[in-house]
């Protein structure tokens, strides 16, 4: 455990240099470039309106509902984003890890790590909303960030699973898709936590991103009360989803140069 | 301490895709249809590496000789950590570089500068160190022009040139090359060969795999021969050679069975069977030498008579080149039909002026109306051994080229020390 922890750390800059590329990479040869980062979730935001506000009456526990269905769509863009990319990554990058000796995890963890760019950029605009809107910021707004570990852990701990399940099984990229799609509404985006019954709330605070996103709602608006216990229950999710993301590829990875 | 200890190393694979699942639908298919036994039963395995034994000193350059397939790279991969032994112990002391291509993790949309620096990190260098060699190493891969261009626009010389000039400026303890230099331009090889060179005053330790021989005679005092996943000899280089080259020609001897090749073209109405290399003088030969006699034989066999078939022989050096091709039909002969069941036709070339080094040939028999009856690309390799031939005793380098010429020199005007040289 610590010997992989510490070859982590002595391999601190090629983590680095993996997601310099990345970054680097996506936004090389596009026309408009970082404004992707954007585009999606603004672009889904005007769509979810128009249809779930607009057509459909959804409630928004009175917030205005373009900026409560903003707000979970950043965190939501980042996380469907990273376990497709990192999902994928180790089969893309077979070339790389056949030839040389680095610590696999590199490789799906620069997928995920790189994609907080396109979150800092979405986050910005955020902010803007918030202007347009006339919210003013709280001090929460401080935790924003903050929320962003267990997003990160999550992200690292389901992208590292499929990562290892697709060098050995390739129709892993054709569940992937599928997989976000669901979990999208099987998540408090479209909707709020407070249309479901609240018997059925802790079963769906099992899905770890309920109270991850509910979180990041919290720190923006001064009226809405954290449901600890759901937030608690996530928590515990994440963790172990991360723990045994980590184990898993740690039990696979000394296979993966012999079978990609 | 030794820098490099390999304890009874082995290394299984499995082998036959046909048998494992490689997606989910074919687990669970498997799994349906014979719920007990896993999916474990049909598996064919292979030991690429076996019981493999093998210490080098620091400081040591040591050379890595073997047929395709015999486990010579397995043996690198294992020790680079990039696969793990299915038995046994590796240990290497101090920071390890394994160069198993040049260029690794190079992105096309990146710049030359760009990929430096992420080539390099992969590779194992610190981005401080790199900073520090950026100069050098734009300046030793020769495109400086280029350098903030993505590297998808240059050629795929320049390319391999910027991926040298990385692998060259690393300073690992212990260095493993895989085959790098099997590629790129003469006076590129050349360069890269000196680089090795250099090897030597830098007191690291480095395990060198190549086919070309004459480069790991130069470069490596010592040598270990993998033969079939086993280390069939360990010495100085010029024995291990020498015995290497031995076993060559005792495959000539029994003659390359040819009928087992899956991978033949060709409808397969007549077919080769079989490949042997004589002396003019019918004998079959210990070693092939620059400047020898050679006689192919190639045996075929018909299942029902054919009408009007030509044979054809191709030459490849091992970087692929083809050096000749030579058939029946350009020689303007004509068979007009083939009765018999089996039989052979002799090749005979008089004078085999190949520079020292590994070639490749394919084979081929088509009808004149260009029906391809048998197809078979590079199917037999071939070493040609240096030899005296101007009898200097300078010898014939495979450095200096593909073909040798018989030729003579004539002086005018100046003092020569010899006197004139006749060719034989």
């Amino acid at each position: 455990m610590s010997e992989y922890l510490s070859e982590i750390w002595q391999y601190r800059e090629l983590f680095y240099f993996l997601i310099w590329r990345d970054v680097k990479v996506r936004y090389k040869q596009t026309l408009l470039g970082a404004a992707w980062a954007v585009i999606q979730p603004f672009c889904t935001m005007i769509v979810f309106t128009l249809f779930f506000r607009n057509m459909a009456n959804m409630p928004s526990d009175g917030i205005p509902y373009p900026i409560f269905t903003y707000s979970a769509l950043i965190p939501w863009t980042y996380l469907s984003q990273a376990i497709t990319n990192a999902g994928n990554s180790l089969v893309a990058s077979s070339n790389l890890f056949t030839k040389v000796y680095f610590p696999r995890v590199a490789i799906p963890a620069s997928s995920a790590f790189s994609g907080l760019v396109d979150f800092a950029i979405a986050s910005t605009v955020l902010l803007g909303m918030m202007v347009y809107y006339e919210f003013t910021p709280r001090w929460t707004l401080l935790l924003w960030p903050l929320l962003l570990i267990p997003l990160v852990m999550l992200a690292l701990g389901i992208g590292m699973i499929f990562a290892a399940l697709n060098v050995k099984y390739r129709d892993v990229r054709y569940a992937l898709p599928f997989v976000t799609q669901i979990w999208l509404f099987l998540t408090p985006i479209i909707y709020p936590t407070s249309i479901i019954p609240e018997q059925f709330r802790p079963l769906l605070a099992l899905n770890p991103l309920v109270g991850i996103i509910e979180g990041f709602r919290a720190t923006l608006f001064a009226n809405r009360t954290m449901d600890w216990g759901m937030f608690a229950i996530s928590m515990i999710m994440t963790t172990t989803i991360f723990i045994a993301g980590n184990v898993y590829f740690r039990k696979t990875e000394r296979i993966f140069a012999d079978i990609v | 301490m030794s820098a490099v200890v390999v304890e009874n190393v082995s290394k299984q694979y499995q082998i036959g895709h046909l048998h494992r699942a490689t997606t989910f639908r074919e687990a669970l298919v498997n799994i349906a249809k014979r719920p007990f036994a896993g999916d474990r039963r049909n598996l064919e395995t292979i030991w690429a590496l076996k019981d493999v034994n093998l210490k080098a000193e620091g400081g040591e350059v040591v050379g890595i000789i073997g047929r395709n397939g015999a486990g010579k790279s397995t043996l690198l991969k294992v020790l680079s950590k990039i696969t793990y032994p299915t038995s046994g112990r590796v240990k290497v002391t101090g920071r390890i570089a394994s160069l198993l291509e040049v260029g690794t993790g190079f992105h096309s949309e990146l710049t030359g500068r760009e990929n430096i620096y992420l080539n390099g990190s992969i590779l194992g260098m610190r981005k401080k160190e790199i900073d520090a060699k950026l100069d050098a190493i734009i300046d030793f891969g020769g495109v400086e022009r280029f350098i903030d261009t993505p590297i998808k626009r240059f050629s795929s010389g320049m390319r391999l040139r910027l991926g040298f000039a990385v692998a060259a400026h690393l300073d690992p303890d212990v260095l493993l090359v895989d085959e790098v230099l099997a590629v790129g331009d003469v006076e590129f090889q050349k360069k890269c060969l000196d680089t090795m060179d250099s090897l030597h005053t830098g007191g690291r330790t480095v395990l060198f795999v190549s086919h070309n021989l004459a480069a790991i005679e130069n470069l490596c005092p010592r040598s270990v021969w993998i033969d079939e996943g086993k280390v069939r000899m360990d010495g100085e280089s010029k024995d291990v050679i020498k015995a290497y080259l031995g076993t060559f020609a005792g495959a000539g001897k029994r003659g390359l069975d040819l009928r087992n090749i899956a991978t033949r073209g060709g409808s397969g109405e007549i077919k080769f069977t079989a490949l042997e290399f004589f002396g003019l003088d019918g004998q079959p030969l210990k070693v092939i030498r620059s400047g020898d006699n050679l006689v192919l034989r190639l045996h075929y066999m018909s299942e029902a008579p054919v009408k009007g078939p030509h044979f054809g022989v191709q030459i490849y050096s091992d970087l692929g080149t083809r050096i000749t091709s030579l058939s029946t039909w350009a020689a303007g002969l004509d068979i007009p039909e083939v009765i018999d069941k089996e039989g052979y036709v002799d090749l005979v070339i008089d004078f085999l002026n190949l520079m020292p080094g590994r070639y490749y040939l394919s084979l081929w028999l088509k009808s004149v109306g260009a029906t391809a009856y048998d197809v078979l690309d590079h199917c037999a390799a071939f070493d040609v051994e240096a030899a005296d031939f101007y009898g200097s005793g300078k010898g014939i380098d495979g450095r200096f080229g593909i073909i040798f010429l018989p030729c003579r020199w004539k002086m005018q005007g100046m003092q020569a020390g010899g006197t004139e040289q006749e060719f034989k």
